[in-house]
């Protein structure tokens, strides 16, 4: 089973969450799970799983490099390149390697046979293994690169998921390309939200987005203080099961800006991760 | 000489649109008789390559120069590609104005991206 972790809103605490569910799961299951930080432009669950990287691969792009001498300027390929990436000027072609996507098409069109692709790192993606027996994945996207999505569609294509393994996907936060390369391909989406219009207002985002992808989802209420009427209506409206709240606490506060999970913080929450768990399997 | 201004209207009297890529239209404009014409920018709804968009427009147009108000990375590599000179905005308010004060050689000539470039820039 593939569970990620999303929520609209930056800061709700996705990893401190997604973290604390891998722990909890790790202490009953064999195999312990899979936990993946989609987090590419800025990974963070390691702080919280001290994960040993020991294998590392480069990601990069084929991106299209012109043969002056062969081309002739005819513009098929700026024609059927619909980032812009590559352009004819005059009687030049020239290429802008950061909004290319890597598609090939106009590697694929040139009548002259002028292109050739080279490869462009944009990042890198590693794995190894974490505390409680965890087989840690993360994508790291190099400072300065603008697209995230090919470093986590290669984490996902590296990293398979063992027989009977869970796989805890950490997205990245917003409803954009990235987060939903993060969600596709997976079994249910746990939204983690908080109790303010801000995190109501990018979680309906991201519950639209789960939709759209056929993705069934359930809400964390992290955060909690007091009584916010407009969450619990849209997810009573819109049939979100809530699966967890979190009160708002400094202790909890504190224990994360430490860098410890919740369950190491509040031991007592590994049960409630663990019947969270056998919740979403019974929903699925 | 024959140059392109971008502005938001399609007539010359109208107010300049300090925007490359983006700009609602670009018009060409004969610097000896001020006839001049319209076309639309492709770039204005691009979702991203919005400057090399326009820039692939201005270069078939086969003009000498370009006035804008902002040229980014991108836009920039494109026009200095396709040889055409770029110039700013200052001071002007309509196109007429601007075609002016470029005759009078009053515009300043940009040899460097005048902005860090929006979405699809990084620095490498």
């Amino acid at each position: 089973m593939i569970i990620t972790i999303a929520s609209g809103k930056g800061g709700t605490g996705k990893t401190t969450i997604a973290a604390s569910l891998a722990l909890s799961l790790a202490a009953e299951q064999s195999p312990p799970p899979l936990f993946m930080d989609c987090d590419v432009e800025e990974p963070n669950a390691h702080l919280f799983l001290h994960p040993r990287l020991d294998e590392q691969r480069d990601v990069a792009l084929l991106i299209p490099s012109v043969d002056e001498s062969k081309c002739t300027h005819c513009g098929k390929c700026a024609e059927a390149c619909q980032y812009h990436a590559i352009a004819v000027l005059g009687q030049k072609t020239l290429v802008f390697p950061q909004l290319c996507h890597g598609c090939g098409s106009c590697t694929a069109l040139c009548p002259e046979k002028a292109i050739t692709e080279i490869p462009d790192r944009m990042g890198v993606i590693e794995r190894g293994a974490a505390i409680a027996g965890i087989s840690f994945a993360r994508g790291v996207l190099d400072v300065g690169e603008p697209m995230a999505v090919p470093v986590i569609r290669q984490l996902k294509k590296w990293v398979m998921a063992l027989p009977g393994q869970v796989v805890i996907r950490d997205a990245p936060p917003g409803t954009s390309c990235p987060v939903v390369e993060a969600m596709r391909g997976s079994d249910f989406l746990l939204l983690v939200t908080e109790p303010t219009p801000f995190g109501l207002h990018d979680l309906k985002l991201a519950v639209q987005v789960g939709r759209e992808m056929g993705i069934p989802s359930g809400v964390i209420i992290n955060r909690q203080n007091g009584s916010y009427p407009a969450l619990d209506e849209f997810c009573f409206d819109y049939q979100l099961p809530v699966l967890l709240r979190i009160p708002f606490e400094r202790v909890i506060a504190e224990g994360v800006a430490q860098g410890k999970t919740l369950v190491e913080i509040h031991p007592e929450y590994a049960d409630r991760f663990l019947r969270m768990f056998i919740q979403i399997a019974s929903l699925l | 000489m024959k140059i392109v201004l971008t502005s938001t209207s399609q007539d010359i009297e109208s107010t300049i649109d300090p925007r490359f890529g983006r700009s609602a239209y670009l018009l060409i404009v004969d610097t000896d008789t001020f006839e001049y014409s319209a076309e639309s920018n492709p770039g204005v709804a691009a979702t991203g390559g919005a400057g090399i968009m326009a820039a692939q427009s201005v270069a078939r147009l086969g003009v000498e120069a370009v006035i804008s108000g902002d040229f980014g990375p991108n836009a920039f590599n494109a026009l200095r590609a396709a040889g055409v000179g770029m110039y700013l905005y200052v001071d002007c308010l309509t196109v007429r104005q601007a075609v002016e004060r470029f005759k009078n050689g009053q515009l300043e000539q940009v040899e460097a991206p005048t902005s860090a470039g929006h979405h699809g820039v990084g620095n490498r």
